[in-house]
């Protein structure tokens, strides 16, 4: 039934809405495309997984790794695009470093955890579904929306109403000037990195627990239905990953529910491409296309 | 004599891999020595993969025809891809070639002819070491003597300064275009060959995970050089295989490769400007 695919992808769409705010932040101040986010999103999902192995209950082990994803992220921005800005490299020079990052990553969790699937022992996971009219979703479904809600509005707040979200918003619009006008370049880059790829690891998190699983490979098609996403919602727009994200995830699960879950991704990438053809500013993108 | 004959038996699978990997390095050169990052090589190369391996199983062609058709195949399919991504340049012109490429994985993926997630096996192996080195050779002799036409001054142009280009009077659209679909055809060969080689192919062979290699390859070898690609491919592909204690850290050296390539050594960038920046 409808209603209940468009709840599904309510849940599908607020993992998608968190993983590609991480994207289409760096994409907006930077003007690069960090294909390491998939990575982190994966590392953060393994570092819960190891925290909950210690013994440290999910309401330590999911912030700690949150944080220990954006810590990433600030030394991703150092280790792959630092030196690239320095020298004022092509904006297509660090995606391939943020590639030769992805790699490192995945070789490095590979190398810890090996390549199988890992599961968590969680009780509330295996919880019985509740019930809401014709509706059913797992405690687990609310505590992704409820979460992902969460740090979208707290998001919401950084950006508008603080020092570092003006700072953001500023070195977004127009670096040089950001930079004249007093504010601290790498110091707002390197907090960018860190909201970024907290966020990242959030959606990561969440993934895991959403299918009790966690993996290498566990970012590939998040890497790029992301992209699917801020495409969609105009990059550089945080309105427009988040509204985008809710698209992409509830077309997604209509179109399982239309029996063509063999086609929903394909659905995915074929909205992107035609958007890029026809509107490649995307819904809330209010950047013009960079011609040159 | 022997010593060769023993090295080929050891490692003729390997060999035919660094072939097969050179010609991808290649089609990917194409479109980079003309400014353009076209990310949908594993795309073509699975076209024609797909359609030289049904070519063989359903109507017993012979290799050379069957590649020659796939590769003709996948030109074409490169070429309809070039019209409506004419206008994107750098980064949206990646992302819109990545979403092509997804989208012809995920059909391979669905349809029966191309027999589903499982893909085709019992492909005659009948790409021997000749074939795929005799192919390379083929074409550096093209490409060489490509480079020596007027077309290819047009093309280092349009990377360098596109206004400029189209100041002196330099089609750029044909230039996007004829990249794109020489690219596609040397994938083609490229594809034909693997699927020829390998026994069976399947969807994941042709995704983004081999379209992010043969970019890796290209970097790494210096961008703007052709010869630079084929050998970075040529490396990348024996590397951790000679040197055994690596094997285990195949990924972690190629990703550091990568990293302290791009920012130690920028000469082998130097040369392109894919957009310039806002």
């Amino acid at each position: 039934m409808v209603g209940q695919q468009l709840v599904n992808g309510l849940f599908l769409g607020a993992v998608y809405a968190l993983f590609a705010i991480g994207y289409t932040l760096v994409f907006g101040v930077l003007d690069i495309l960090n294909l390491a986010h998939a990575a982190i999103f994966m590392l953060a999902a393994f570092a819960t997984w190891s925290l909950l192995g210690a013994g440290a209950p999910l309401w330590l082990a999911a912030p700690v790794a949150i944080a220990g994803a954006g810590i990433l992220g600030i030394i991703l921005d150092r280790i792959a695009f630092a030196p690239l800005r320095r020298r004022a490299a092509p904006n297509l020079i660090p995606l391939i470093s943020s590639i030769g990052m992805a790699i490192i990553f995945g070789a490095i969790a590979r190398a810890i955890y090996g390549p199988d699937e890992r599961k968590f022992t969680l009780g509330f996971l295996d919880a019985a579904p509740l019930h809401a009219g014709p509706l059913t979703f797992t405690i687990v479904q609310l505590v992704i929306l409820g979460s992902a809600i969460a740090f979208m509005l707290g998001l919401a707040w950084v950006m508008r109403a603080t020092a570092l979200g003006r700072a953001i918003r500023a070195v977004a619009e127009d670096r040089i000037a950001a930079a004249l006008l007093g504010i601290d370049l790498e110091r707002t880059i390197g907090a960018t990195f860190f909201i970024a790829s907290a966020l990242g690891g959030l959606a990561g998190i969440l993934t895991a627990l959403q299918y009790n699983s966690v993996q290498v490979d566990m970012g590939a098609q998040i890497e790029l239905k992301g992209l699917a996403v801020i495409v969609l919602g105009g990059m550089g727009s945080i309105t427009g990953a988040v509204i985008g994200g809710f698209v992409i995830g509830m077309v997604e699960t209509l179109a399982i529910a239309l029996g063509l879950s063999g086609w929903s991704d394909a659905i995915s990438y074929g909205v992107m491409f035609v958007i890029l053809i026809l509107r490649p500013t995307g819904l809330f993108g209010k950047r013009t296309l960079r011609t040159a | 004599m022997n010593v060769l004959a023993d090295f080929y038996a050891a490692h003729s699978k390997l060999i035919d891999q660094v072939g097969i990997d050179a010609l991808l390095a290649l089609s990917l050169s194409i479109s980079l020595q003309a400014g353009q990052l076209a990310l949908a090589q594993a795309a073509f190369m699975g076209v024609a993969a797909y359609i030289s391996a049904i070519l063989a199983l359903d109507a017993h062609w012979s290799l050379l025809p069957a590649m020659l058709v796939a590769a003709l195949c996948s030109t074409i399919v490169a070429g309809l891809l070039a019209l409506p991504v004419r206008r994107l340049r750098g980064i949206f012109l990646a992302i819109a070639t990545i979403a092509f490429g997804e989208i012809v994985r995920i059909v391979a993926n669905n349809l029966t002819i191309s027999g589903g997630a499982e893909g085709l096996s019992g492909i005659p192996a009948d790409a021997t070491t000749p074939w795929i080195y005799g192919t390379l050779v083929v074409v550096s002799i093209a490409l060489w003597l490509f480079s020596r036409t007027k077309f290819a001054l047009a093309i280092a142009l349009v990377r360098e300064d596109e206004n400029a280009a189209r100041g002196v009077g330099v089609d750029v659209g044909l230039v996007r275009f004829t990249t794109l679909a020489i690219g596609g055809t040397i994938a083609g060969l490229a594809g034909a060959l693997y699927a020829h080689s390998n026994f069976f192919i399947t969807p994941a062979d042709f995704g983004f995970g081999r379209m992010e290699q043969i970019l890796v390859w290209c970097v790494i070898g210096g961008i703007t050089s052709p010869l630079g690609a084929a050998i970075g491919a040529a490396l990348l592909t024996i590397l951790p295989e000679a040197i055994r204690f690596l094997a285990d850290y195949r990924d972690f050296v190629n990703g550091a490769i990568l990293l302290v390539v791009v920012l130690f050594a920028p000469q082998g960038l130097a040369g392109i400007r894919f957009g310039k920046r806002g």
